[in-house]
């Protein structure tokens, strides 16, 4: 569509089909557009197909089904005639369903799950693992070896034993010599090795000195049956260390005969001994007990808890407070340069909060801060506020005041300048001072026109990552907690915390316990702004 | 905002010139708390000494070295992450906009079973945002990059889906409103003339609401823009970040513990397109249009 039929349209939208600009007829014809609704859903279908493949492949089941599930949707949305409204959804629907209704669903399925460090992989790549482990065992087979080295410093070896000579190449079976196709085998020296092997050369004794370290490195076969080398003259059979036990799942170990069982996601022996990595396994509510009874645990939560409720609530109120108290301020016929006045406070909100709280957090830096050193200045000392439990808390609010008070101005601006005159002239005559007018008239009318905003600003806040992780990254950190907490974190940045950057390993089960509580306090918090703003009966009543 | 014909609404008690001195100077308070920390870094950008403790508004020596430096730094690719952000906000601006009107054309202009269910879910799906399933959301993004690694971890196309996958929601609540405000005399007119329904969406509505289009557009070329959270989910090295995560790195990196000056002339090339965009979103914002559009 080219621009000009767009302005056409914007000043004289009725006229606009009467066929202003002919198409060529063969590209408005039904079978044309079917044709190329077919071909796009057809190309669509396949790539989709092999993305569930490829996640099948890899195990990622449960994505799997969702991506074919939104598949055979926008299938019947575009080929059932019907079901054509939803041809308009499918793109939004499917991003919905796919980026955010999953990992919803998701994060609610890792909440029961000892998921995270220790605990990443399925149980089956854990057994595969844990089998893949040799051990060397008294009285091993004992060969000779020769070394060979690829131009991309792979190595192979040439085995000698009583049993016949070997090839052995990393990640495949040990290839008895007369099964050695000829052709790949240099001409064969005194002690019957190979002078070369194609794509190989032979290290010489100097060389091998230099790579021993890399040779004995790399096992050679595939296990079960695989030989290391042990030192310069011998290479030794290695045997399987742990066999997986189907029928009593459990992991034996060839050494001593334990017997390993699951426990929790991890093989364990009868006395408590661990075979790592564990594997990823449901454990019930585990994770949701943790949070509140265990004191190491419980601890930090509930204080992380208590500030994310009080900076959350501070925030809001104090932003309207101020915000409310400049717009009283403005809000008068003989205030100069009023709209100046109202477009410069506006700054702090226009300002994306990345930068400004970065300004902030380096004007109340220890060293080089502004306010810092004029507190110091003024009164030869000043608080710590970065490293202060209490005065970073502080600090935290009066960042946040400067954040949000303009956007209070501006709704209050609007909702003061939308009530009515003739209540408070009935209240001027019957003797209500200013004061009163304010807290029994203007307080409770504006209160009504602003609370489902004031609420959404809680909602914000409460999960305000942005603010919180760039002003002292959580901190200063709570001492003697067993979890990465700091004093000013608030939930969200917990998650993040105990998920993504602490060095004390990711345990994404109990960071997604905790976003299973965010999600009670913001279902309470949508079902609040549901009753303020009557969304539901807006709903009922348009459709 | 008008000043009502002059009139004094009996509202205001005090009249007299005190009063107006008190709110002058109230006002005057006001401004330096909102404007401090953006002239500091003015200033700051200006000062070739790296630091914050100012006297004087034009520092000594002032110059453009940081700017210099800003643009020039190899291991603070700054000119890349403006680049990267730029790219990442506007595409998802605008796909977002696609998205969302062509839904909420379907919601103004359609009547199905399940339009109810479906209109409420969308709004509800949206109350548990990227940010708070961020654990999955990775797990997600790597899983999609088994398949497509250009919209996996550590790219670009990562981000932006997940962006998309958070634009249905409130936009399409907004768009909604303001396409049901569109008279359908104007689609059933055209019907008439035998026009398809894409014609109409896009040959009548989109040209009468560009208004809401504008401000959706807006509002998630700022959120796509200003986000800190998703990007350092999503991207690993430092040539794919964004401003945002980005700027942190002058003031917390290993390589410039504390380069003030480099850092606030960074902010401030970092901060003018939004505030460019704010002011002339502020029309809109005063039309009531962005109704429960929270700062992001």
């Amino acid at each position: 569509m080219s621009a000009a039929r767009l302005k056409g349209g914007a000043s004289a939208p009725s006229s606009l089909l009467n066929d202003d600009v002919p198409r060529h007829p063969f590209f408005s014809s039904k079978p044309f557009r079917i044709a190329i609704r077919l071909g796009l859903l057809a190309i669509l279908d396949t790539v989709s197909l092999l993305f569930i493949w490829t996640l099948i492949a890899n195990g990622r089941y449960p994505l799997a089904i969702v991506v074919f599930l939104v598949t055979v949707g926008v299938n019947v949305a575009f080929l059932y005639e019907k079901a054509y409204p939803f041809k308009w959804f499918s793109p939004g629907l499917a991003l919905m369903i796919i980026m955010l209704a999953y990992p919803t669903a998701y994060t609610l399925y890792v909440a029961f799950t000892n998921y995270g460090d220790g605990h990443l992989l399925t149980k089956i790549q854990v057994i595969n693992q844990l089998e893949s482990r040799t051990y060397l065992p008294e009285g091993a087979r004992e060969y000779s070896w020769t070394a060979y080295r690829s131009e991309g410093g792979e190595f192979i070896l040439w085995l000698q034993s009583e049993e016949g000579d070997f090839l052995a190449d990393p990640g495949e079976e040990l290839a008895p010599a007369d099964r050695v196709p000829r052709n790949i085998l240099g001409p064969l020296d005194s002690n019957g090795i190979p002078t070369e092997i194609s794509g190989y050369q032979r290290l010489s004794r100097v060389e091998v000195l230099k790579h021993l370290d890399e040779l004995s490195a790399v096992e050679y076969g595939v296990a079960p049956d695989t030989a290391r080398v042990s030192s310069l003259d011998a290479a030794q059979q290695l045997e399987q260390r742990y066999v997986y036990d189907r029928q009593i799942d459990a992991m034996v170990d060839q050494i001593d005969g334990t017997v390993y069982s699951p426990v929790e996601g991890a093989f364990t022996s009868e006395d408590g001994r661990v075979l790592r990595p564990g594997y990823w396994v449901a454990i019930g509510t585990k994770n949701f007990v943790r949070l509140f009874t265990s004191p190491a645990l419980a601890g930090p939560f509930v204080r992380v808890l208590v500030w994310t409720f009080v900076f959350a609530a501070l925030s809001v109120f104090l932003t309207f407070v101020f915000g409310l108290f400049f717009a009283l301020v403005l809000d008068h016929p003989r205030m100069p340069a009023k709209r100046t006045v109202r477009s410069l406070l506006l700054i702090p909100y226009a300002v994306p909060a990345f930068i400004s709280v970065n300004i902030w957090r380096a004007m109340f830096s220890r060293h080089f801060g502004m306010i810092t050193t004029t507190l110091e200045s003024i009164f030869g000392s000043s608080p710590l506020w970065l490293a202060d439990p209490f005065w970073a808390k502080i600090g935290i609010l009066i960042v946040q005041t400067w954040l949000g008070f303009p956007y209070m101005m501006l709704i209050c601006t609007g909702a003061l300048q939308s009530l009515p005159d003739d209540i408070f002239e009935a209240a001027r005559i019957d003797g209500a001072g200013p004061l009163h007018q304010f807290w029994h008239l203007t307080l409770p009318l504006l209160l009504v026109a602003v609370g489902p905003l004031l609420i959404a600003s809680f909602a914000f806040n409460f999960n305000n990552f942005t603010v919180i992780d760039i002003f002292a990254e959580g901190g200063p950190p709570m001492a003697g907690t067993l979890t990465p907490a700091g004093h000013t974190d608030i939930l969200i940045t917990y998650i993040f915390r105990l998920a993504f950057a602490s060095d004390r390993g990711a345990d994404f089960g109990y960071a997604s316990a905790i976003t299973i509580v965010i999600f009670a306090i913001l279902a309470v918090v949508t079902a609040l702004q549901f009753r303020y703003t009557r969304v539901w009966e807006e709903i009922s009543e348009n459709v | 905002m008008s000043d009502r014909n002059m009139t004094v609404p009996l509202r205001y008690r005090f009249r007299g010139q005190i009063d107006t001195t008190g709110r002058v100077i109230v006002a005057i308070i006001g401004l330096a708390f909102a404007l401090l920390p953006v002239l500091l870094i003015v200033t700051a950008s200006l000062d070739p000494r790296d630091s914050m403790v100012r006297q004087a508004i034009i520092p000594e020596n002032a110059n453009f070295e940081n700017y210099k430096d800003l643009f020039n730094n190899q291991i603070h690719p700054f000119g890349i992450w403006l680049l990267n952000t730029l790219k990442i906000a506007s595409i998802t601006s605008v796909l977002t906009i696609f998205i969302c009107s062509i839904s909420a054309f379907a919601f103004s202009r359609f009547r199905f079973r399940g339009r109810r269910g479906l209109l409420l879910s969308v709004f509800l799906i949206q109350v548990f945002p990227n940010s708070l399933t961020m654990i999955a959301t990775f797990l997600l993004i790597q899983g999609i990059g088994l398949f497509a690694p250009f919209m996996g971890l550590n790219s670009h196309g990562g981000l932006i889906l997940v962006y998309l996958g958070g634009a249905m929601g409130i936009n399409t609540w907004l768009m909604k409103g303001y396409f049901d405000s569109v008279p359908r005399s104007l689609d059933e007119s055209a019907k008439m003339d035998g026009a398809t329904n894409w014609q109409i969406y896009w040959r009548i509505i989109i040209p009468i609401v560009k208004p809401i289009l504008v401000v959706v557009a807006l509002i998630s070329f700022i959120g796509a823009y200003s986000d800190f959270l998703i990007p350092q989910i999503v991207l690993q090295d430092t040539r794919q970040f964004t401003i945002a995560v980005g700027l942190t790195l002058f003031i917390r990196g290993g390589h410039y513990t504390e380069a003030w000056g480099v850092f606030s002339a960074g902010a401030l090339v970092g901060a003018i397109p939004i505030i460019v965009l704010y002011l002339y979103l502020q029309k809109f914002l005063a039309r009531g249009l962005t109704a429960g559009a929270v700062k992001g």
